[in-house]
This record gives C-alpha cells, structure tokens and sequence, in this order.
C-alpha cells in the first residue's frame, strides 16, 4: 500500500486525546470480512435480555447519554436565534434542581456537542463560548454529499476557520456501491487533511450502502483514512441508526483497535429518541467495546428529541412520577 | 453506589425479576402438593416425598409426592377412561382445548417464567424470552393440528394411553412438546415431570383445570425413577415417549421391548459446531454462547464440540475468549447475567469430574477470569483446548457449560470429525458461502442443522435425533405420527402363521420329486456366496418333498452382508429418478419371469395356479409402487418465524436388515424391499424362512436389474437367529421383523446397541394385497427427518 497516503496531522487535537492517524489501506483484508445479517440481529435481540440497568444504575447511564448527545439541528430553517437555543440547552441540558437531587452537581454536566450546518457555526461558537462544549459541522454537502470535491474540501476549511472543532463529513456512497475502496480511503484522506486540528467523523449513510459486510468493509476504510469517528447515519436516509449496523461498526472500531492500537470512536445518529433506545446503544458498546468507550470523546448520539425523553426519565427517577416535557426546558 | 460513582466506572447494578406472586403461590401449597389425576388433586397412595430447592440459592421450595405404582394404576385407569370420549370427540373440540391451554400459559407467562427460574436456575432472561413463548407457540401450533387432523390424517388413529417422562433441563417447554401432540391427536397423558423441576408441571395442572379440559385427560404424576419404572412398565400405556439421558433411553427401549408399546426417545448429544474460515467469526462467536452456554450448557443439542477452521482458529479462540471475559454469572432472576445455576449439586459434580477427566488427558482448561457466586451450583463457562476425538470430554457428553475444541483442515475433515461420534442430534454451521452451508448441511449427520443460527426451535419444525440420539420427531407433521397409528395395518387376529395361505405339511422324511440338485447361495455385495459354515438347510414344497437347499447363515454372514451394505453408500446418494429406473427394471425383469415364479409359488406354497399368478402380478405392481414413490416422498418447508427458510428432507436411514414372514412370500419380499430401495437405504434381507427359494430366486433379477453390489443383501437360514445378529450389529441402522411375538421382543430388546430403528409385527401379519401393503408407513420408517435452518438476509 502506498504509504504516502497517510497524512501526518496533529496526534492530539484540541481537547488532548490521541487521535487516530490512519494507516495504510489493507485492500486484501477488506475481502475477507463477512458480516451476516441474521447472526447479528441475534445478537442485538439476545443482548437486550442479557444486559439491564435499574435505578440508580438507570440514572447514571442516563446521565452518561445526556454527556454523549451531539445536540443537533439540521434543518432549512435554522437561525441564530435558533441556535443560541439550542447552544443553551447544551450547557445545561438537565434541570438544576435535578442534577442536585441526582448528586452530580459537580461533573458539570454538558452535551458531547451541539451539531449545526456551516452558516450555523459562528453562532453556535459565540453561544457556547467558555462552556467546553465543542460545535461541530456538517459538511461536505452533507446530507448527499455530491458537490464538487473542491466546495467538499473547503466546505471544510471554512467551517473549521469559523471555529468548529468537528467536523462531521459524509462519503461519496458511489464508492462503497462500487466497490472503489481505494477512492473511498482517498476521499476521506482529503478530508482529514482538510480538518487540519479538528476531529473527523465520518458519515457513512448505512442505510444506502446496501448490506452490512459493506457497512463493515466502510467502516474500516475510513478508519484506515484517519477518521476520528465513524457515524452511521446523516438522519436523512431512508434508514438511519439500527443496532446491527452499529454492532457491525461497533466491531470494525474493535478490529482496528486490535490491529493498529488506534482509538476510534461510534457515532449512531437518526432513530435513537428515547431513553430506552439509548440505553441500548450504551449495552451494546460496553459490551463489544468496553466501559472506556463510554465517553464523549468516544462515543456520542446524534440526536434531538433524544434529550427530552431522558430528562422526563430522570425526574421520574428522583421523583416517582411521570413526568411531563413542559416540566422541561425546550432547546 | 451513588449516582456519579456508577457514571464514572459505568458499571451493571442488580436487575432482579420480581419474584413475590410466585412465593405466594409456594406458600400456598407449603404444605406439599399432591398428584394431579382425573382431574383432581389426589392424596398419593404411599407417603414419600421429594423436595426441590432453588438451585441459585438452596433454598427450600416446596415439596410434593413420589407415585408410587398404585398412585400409576390410578393415573392410567383416569387416563384410559378418559380416553373414550376424548379420542371420540371432534378435532374443533380438542383444538380449543388447546388453544385455550395456549391462552393461558400466554396469561401466566411471566409467573410460568418465574417459577420455571427458581425451580430449574436458567436465566429469567430465557424462561422469559424463549421457554414460555415456545411453550405457548407448541399449544397453538397444535391446537391446529386437533382442528386438523381429521383432514390431514384421515388414515391415522390415536393410540390411548401415553406415558411421558420428561428431564429437568426445559421441564415446561418439555411438557409442551409431549403433551400438546399427544393431546392434539386424540390420546390421553400420564407426565411425570423430572424430581429436580416439577413445579411448572404442578402448575400447568392447575392450568388444565381452568381451561376444564376434561377429568383425566392429562394427569400429572411426580417422583424419581421408580415412578418412571411403573410408568414404562404399565400394561394399559400404549405408549412411552421419553426426554432424558441415553442411558435411561436404554433401559427403556429394553423394558418396553415386545410390549407393543409405542416409543420415542429423545437422548443425548454431542453436537458439533462447525466454523469455517469465510463465517462472520463475531456473529459464530455468539452463535457459539447461544450453543454451550446455553441453559449452562444443559442442552441435549447444545453445540458442544468446536470445530473450527485451522486458518482462523487462533483468531476465533481470542475472540471466544474475549467474549467470555463480558460473562455474567449469577442469580437467574436477575436481568443482567447469561448463565444462571446448574440444575443440582450432583449436577455441577459431575460436570467438574468431567472437566477434571478431561485435563488428566491432556486436554487444558481454560476459563475466563469472572465472578461466581460463592454458594448455589455454579459452574463457570470452560473450554477444553489441545483435545482429540481420543479425549473422553471429546466423546462423552457433559450437559454442563464446557466445550471441547478442534481445529479441521478441510470440509471433509470437518464433516468426518462431526460425525465421529455415537450421535447425530444437532449440528450447527458456520459459514457464508451457501454452497458449502448446503453441502456440509447435507453430509452431517444430525436430525436438526443449523446454518449460521443454533439452537432454534419451532413447533412447526421437526426436532430429533440421529443414531444414539435417539428415534422420533417432535413438532410439526412427523411429531404428530409419533402420537397416531395407521387405521388398519396389522391384521390384529390372526398371527403371522394363520395368514398364510394353504401352509404346507412337511413330510419329514427328507425325500421329493426334486430331479435337479439346487443348491441357493446368498448374495452379497453383488455377488452369490456361499455359507461361511459350508452348511446348508432343505426347502420342503407344498407336498412335503425337498423343493431344494438354501445356506444356513451364520453370524460371519450377516457382518460379511452389512459390510457389503455399509460400502455401498453410493446406493444412498442416487437419485430418486436413478432408483426408481432401478425398481421399474427390477419389475420388468419380474414380470418377464413371471411364469417361472407363479410355477415356484405353486410349487412352494400349493396356491393355485391362479392364485399364484395373481401374487407376482401384484409384486411387478408393488415394485411399481415404490419407483413410483422413489423421487416423491419429498421433504417440506416449514412456517417457522424466522426470516429464511426451514425445511425437512427424508434421509435414508443407511443400512436396514429386513426379516420377512412366511406371509405371501414373493409378495411380502418384493412389498418390504422396494420401500427400504426406494428411500435410499441398502438392506441386508433375510427372506421367509420357510419359503427362501423365492428369494434366492429372485437375486437373478437383482442381478440383471442393475442394483448395484451391496444394496441388497440376501441370507437365508435361521430367522430369530439372523435377526438377533442383525439388531445386535452397530452398523445395522434400522430392523424391519416380520415373525414371533418372542422375535419382536427379542429384536426390540437387542437393538440398544447402537439404539436402532426397529419396526417389528409382534407375531401379527398383514394382508400385503392390501393397500396397507404400500401405504406411507412404510416411506416414514425407511427414513429418518433431517430439519435445517437456514436463515438469511444480508
């Protein structure tokens, strides 16, 4: 494999963890990965009867969700003013009197990030100013990803000079369909070197990609290319995050760790709206990647109404009733 | 823990199942339950009792009676009296029987789970997600087959009585699939739960009574194996339907043998788990912790033996490694283990005695490093590396969570070691290649295949043994057969000697009008041989005189037979296109012979010229028949809920000895080769005693007929003494006994060995111009149901 293809980048971005640096493409080893379907689907259905938490385990895995949510808001009619909600809602997303009756005042509990579109940036950047809580953008003509790969790679440029220290790309799913890795691998390459100090995740858009052992072979070509984070969905597929196509990229994560050392984290996004949802998600990582997978800076949901329902759990939790969402701030 | 504290390790806290409505329950009955017959709950006759404790635990759960064989007399007088009108009523009335019995363990089935945990130690998380709704599905499933049957099997009676003993290891689930059959056809149930696990039995019983099934149609009886004795011994059971070890297996088949009672076992296994170097090696990784580990690794078809590829070996043992580092083990109620207790101390000694007979061979233990609960029987999830088939753990089956591991070459390797074992339960494999899932699924023998999956069950799905395995199917069809019988097939009055028409009176003195000496020889393995012993016996015709000699076959002849039958094998992978040109052939040839066999028959049996005419016509008609058949008993696709597809596919059984009766002797001859040719399977054939010259007649057509050497085996000489060395030899798959009441036991008896198939006319005879002389029955017993799953999706 030609090995200038590994770009050097800072090893450490901004918040100081080791990222990943890529290495070279293993063409031969991308044909011998099979996933199948059923025996996944297994899996998910056994795990969620093998694996529960109750009570106080509940709230703290919950709370846990709440670290890892990328609050997000994509939509033609997003505004500033829009945004600075949302931004608000990141840096307090669970009710004071909540945390403290939860005892966990003191971890100063913010979303993993919020999640906008580039001209949202600049806003979401002043909002959270001081707060620790990183904007990411999407990008790369997100969600179809079929502009010209010049506006691609400045699309990045720009969001990362407006401050964005995420940038969350998609794939040319072409490649995938094709089976043009090594375009794929170059692509996301591009990409990386475009992101210069930020962090990349990498949209995969699972949903159209066709069968999981392609899920899978994707997976680890962009991990190879030197993504941060591999994230399934834009949320504007026609499927979005399943949990066999997580499991699936779940396990590639676990492959790449074994080979090369390097962390890597999981991003579902689309379809996780509720806490029960969620939960399972964070089972499902513990148990294919382990506990220290269970951090923002390795895990998050891309997510909306995600936090809503969590908090509604988590007043019922330190109350005993149900709860309602107009008992909750909105973002 | 606080909060933050679990935020930061982000570790699993207790996730216990409530458990209070079901001590409610036990407490109610504190003071010890009692038998459940005639639909009342009765004081048993004599005053021992068993105990049953919660094996997570120790604690004491409830305690209820040992039957003794008074308390047996009364169950069975409730269940055949019961029998009358139950047999009687219409389909639709059994189906809501049923359905409501559905309907109710549907109801009950968060206590059935709960109770089912505390008694037996699985998981919550199975009795719950799988055992209860397996339960439920067998009572529906069969609440069609009672509206059905009459449609369906309109040739197919109930048999009465049926003795059911069932083991520990699913004692619900194992209830269901004994009594929704039994019932659904018609027959009425004596159960005797296992002494470890009766209390959802127990409890079932309570259900029947609210769904008002009527008084003794299912009777609940527990105890030990005393009770079981009285059970298997009754004279009234017409039937023994057992699911336990194949020890037990055994002794059953040893002490019903002769009774006529009907019977099924259910026994153990050593299922292979095959993993090839193309799986998804994760997706086979809990295919294997569904596989042994499993209800602890208490499964008859638990994939016990990892056969795995020698170039991803090393890859898929780390990652089963891995995967058993995340084991939790612990109390069954909670929601948050995989493997909960084993059954019973005795349980978990016999496992570790295992284990440790295992290292003193060499094998080595590894287990991973986890926590297990201090008391209760636990017992962690091992594995055996560096293991041969020569190892003991290799070959013996352990019901415990250990697996044995190997490593094969190729794909006729590994399907060499699958089968180098006593049994043929199960077998599971791994692969994403369809071809080689098929071929493989194909090559192993095992009554149920799981492709990519294991451990599936369906109530549509066939579910039963190969070999050791034992014999019968259950769910689906072929399940219900094992709970009917034909309507008419045995001729119940007459014995096998009545029937036969015009018997000659031997003149004793030897002498006859034979001019020509004739001297038959056997036929083996395609060609003519001669007695190993050099003796031969006189043929008297119907006059008394010496019609000619036949070879007295000895034990060297039969295993010179079956040697010849076991290397013929490619009789087995024909086509049924290909066999069914053979037996049209072979009627060809018969028909051309025609007049020379009318003269033998005449000859031989003193019919009329006419009457003997008629017997070969119908024996070219009969061979007609089975090539007819030869390319038609076609398998079928069961509705299972899965995505994929399921199917069962009739297997020959391999090498089947055939003892003929002196009955219509061409026609019975022709009427019993052609169904165990056409299914695929070679035979070893002992021809009438009395009449063996039509048979060695009869090799000059094999002969010309291009059945290939092997398929058909003929030695003549001394019934019962033939088939006693037939069901005494391992590799004789199945025995087909047309004689005496004393050969039907002795053959029953003596096939423990290897647990053969045998079909036996305990000293009746059967009218073989009949329909019944080619009915389907025959096509079920020359085969054996393989099932595979094979699920799909990508």
């Amino acid at each position: 494999m030609p090995s200038d293809n590994i770009v050097e980048l800072d090893a450490h971005c901004a918040s100081g963890a080791e990222r990943n640096p890529g290495v070279p493409l293993d063409l031969e080893g991308l044909e011998h990965i099979r996933v199948n379907l059923s025996a996944s689907e297994r899996r998910i259905a056994s795990l969620s009867g093998r694996r529960s938490v109750k009570k106080e385990w509940q709230a703290a895995w919950l709370v846990k969700a709440i670290s890892c949510i990328d609050l997000t808001t994509l939509s033609g009619d997003d505004t500033p003013d829009r945004v600075r909600r949302l931004c608000a809602k990141a840096r307090m997303p669970l009710r004071k009197d909540l945390q403290t009756s939860l005892g966990i005042e003191h971890l100063g509990l913010t979303t993993g990030a919020v999640c906008v579109y580039h001209d949202m940036v600049a806003a979401a950047v002043s909002a959270l100013q001081g707060s620790g809580v990183p904007v990411a953008a999407v990008s790369t003509g997100f969600p179809a990803g079929l502009s010209p790969l010049e506006t691609r790679l400045r699309e990045i440029e720009l969001s990362v000079a407006a401050g964005a220290q995420e940038i969350d790309i998609v794939i040319s799913r072409r490649h995938v369909l094709t089976g043009n890795w090594q375009a794929l691998f170059d692509e996301i390459v591009a990409f990386r070197e475009a992101c210069g100090p930020a962090h990349l995740k990498t949209i995969l858009a699972t949903g159209q990609l066709g069968s999981l052992t392609n899920v899978a072979r994707a997976s680890l070509v962009a991990m190879h290319a030197g993504a941060d984070f591999i994230k399934t969905s834009t949320g504007m597929e026609g499927v979005n995050a399943t949990l066999p196509v997580s499991l699936t990229m779940v396990r590639a994560i676990r492959d790449y760790h074994d080979r090369t050392g390097h962390v890597v984290g999981f991003k579902p996004a689309g379809g996780v709206s509720d806490a029960k949802t969620a939960l399972a998600y964070l089972i499902l990582i513990k148990e294919e990647l382990g506990a220290e997978w269970l951090t923002p800076e390795r895990f998050r949901f891309g997510a909306s109404s995600l936090l809503g329902d969590i908090e509604r759990q988590l007043e019922h939790f330190v109350t005993g009733h149900y709860s309602a969402s107009n008992r909750h701030p909105m973002s | 823990m606080s909060v933050s504290d679990i935020y930061e390790t982000m570790s699993y806290g207790p996730a216990p199942e409530d458990a209070g409505f079901v001590h409610g329950w036990l407490k109610d009955h504190q003071d010890g339950f009692k038998l459940f017959v005639g639909g009342e709950w009765v004081a048993p006759h004599g005053g021992e009792t068993i105990t049953t404790t919660n094996p997570a635990t120790g604690e004491h759960l409830a305690q209820f009676p040992s039957a003794d064989e008074t308390d047996i007399n009364r169950a069975v007088g409730a269940a055949a009296k019961a029998f009358k009108n139950w047999s009687r009523l219409p389909g639709h009335e059994r189906a809501k029987y049923l359905y409501a019995l559905a309907r109710l363990v549907q109801k009950n089935a968060r206590f059935l789970a709960v109770l089912e945990t505390l008694d037996n130690g699985k998981p919550i998380r199975e009795t719950r997600d799988i055992d209860v709704p397996l339960v439920a599905r067998h009572f529906y499933h069969h609440a069609g087959w009672a509206q059905l049957m009459d449609a369906e099997l309109p040739d197919q009676e109930p048999l009465g009585v049926v003795g059911q003993i069932i083991p520990w290891n699913f004692p619900l689930l194992m209830l269901a699939w004994k009594v929704a059959p039994a019932l659904a056809a018609g027959n009425c149930v004596v159960l005797k739960p296992a002494e470890f696990t009766s209390l959802t039995a127990l409890y079932f019983a309570e259900l029947c009574q609210e769904a008002g099934l009527p008084p003794g149609v299912v009777n609940i009886v527990t105890g030990a194996g005393q009770t079981g004795e009285h059970i298997v011994n009754h004279d009234d059971i017409a039937k023994i339907a057992f699911t336990g070890s194949t020890q037990v297996g055994r002794l059953i088949r040893q002490r019903t043998a002769g009774s006529g009672k009907k019977l099924t076992l259910e026994l153990g296994g050593k299922s292979p788990f095959i993993v090839f170097g193309d799986a998804d090696l994760d997706g086979a990784v809990e295919g294997l912790v569904d596989a042994i580990w499993f209800n602890q690794g208490e499964v008859c078809c638990a994939g016990s033996r990892l056969l795995v590829e020698e170039n991803v070996a090393d890859e898929f043992i780390v990652r089963v490694k891995r995967r058993l580092e995340t084991f939790r083990i612990g109390d069954p109620l909670d929601k948050a283990i995989d493997m909960g207790a084993i059954v019973d101390r005795s349980q978990c000694e016999m496992i570790a005695a295992l284990v440790s007979d295992g290292e003193k061979e060499g094998a080595v233990k590894w287990q991973p490093d986890i926590a297990i609960p201090e008391t209760g029987c636990f017992f962690p999830p091992t594995l055996l590396l560096d293991v041969t088939p020569s190892h003991k753990v290799v070959q013996d089956e352990i019901f415990g969570p250990v697996l044995t591991v190997m490593t094969f070459r190729t794909e006729k390797e590994a399907v060499d070691l699958a089968n180098n074992t006593r049994y043929g339960l199960a077998a599971s494999i791994w692969t994403d290649n369809i071809n080689r899932a098929l071929d493989t699924a194909s090559k192993v023998k095992a009554g149920v295949v799981w492709v990519n999956s294991t451990n599936q069950f369906d109530a549509a799905a066939a579910f039963g043994g190969y070999r050791e395995s034992g014999f019968g199917r259950e769910g689906g069809k072929v399940g219900l057969y094992e709970y009917t019988r034909d309507r008419r097939g045995w001729l119940a009055s007459k014995t096998d000697d009545e029937a036969i028409i015009n018997p000659p009176e031997a003149s004793g003195d030897g002498s006859g009008d034979a001019t020509i000496d004739r001297t038959a020889k056997f036929y083996i393995g395609g060609k003519q041989a001669r007695p190993d012993n050099g003796r031969t016996r006189i043929v008297l015709d119907a006059k008394g005189g010496v019609a000619g000699r036949v070879g007295e076959g000895s034990r060297k002849d039969i295993r010179n037979a079956v040697e010849a039958a076991v290397k013929s094998d490619a009789w087995s992978r024909a086509t049924g296109h290909g066999r069914a040109q053979v037996l049209y052939f072979i009627a060809e040839n018969l028909s051309t012979r025609a007049n020379e066999f009318t003269a033998r028959l005449q000859s031989l049996t003193g019919l009329s010229r006419a009457q003997a005419k008629k017997q070969v016509e119908h024996s070219v008609s009969r061979l007609f028949s089975w090539g007819a058949w030869a390319d038609k008993y076609d398998g079928s696709v069961h509705g299972v809920p899965i995505r994929g597809v399921t199917w069962s596919i009739h297997e020959p059984l391999g090498v089947v000895g055939v003892i003929c009766p002196d009955t219509m002797p061409l026609l019975s001859f022709v009427s019993l080769m052609g169904p165990v040719l056409a299914m695929g399977n070679r035979c070893i054939i002992i021809p009438s005693e009395r009449y063996p010259l039509l048979a060695t007649d009869f090799y000059q057509i094999l002969e010309t007929s291009d059945v290939p050497g092997g398929a058909v085996n003929l030695v003549t000489g001394d019934r019962d003494g033939l088939a006693k060395t037939l069901a005494q030899h391992d590799g004789v798959n199945a025995l087909w006994y047309h004689g005496s009441g004393a050969g039907s036991k002795m053959v029953e008896a003596e096939s423990v060995g290897n647990l053969k198939q045998t079909w036996v006319n305990h000293g009746k005879a059967r009218d073989w111009f009949s329909a019944e002389g080619e009915s389907r029955t025959f096509m079920r017993r020359a085969t054996q149901t393989k099932t595979v799953w094979l699920p799909y999706g990508v």
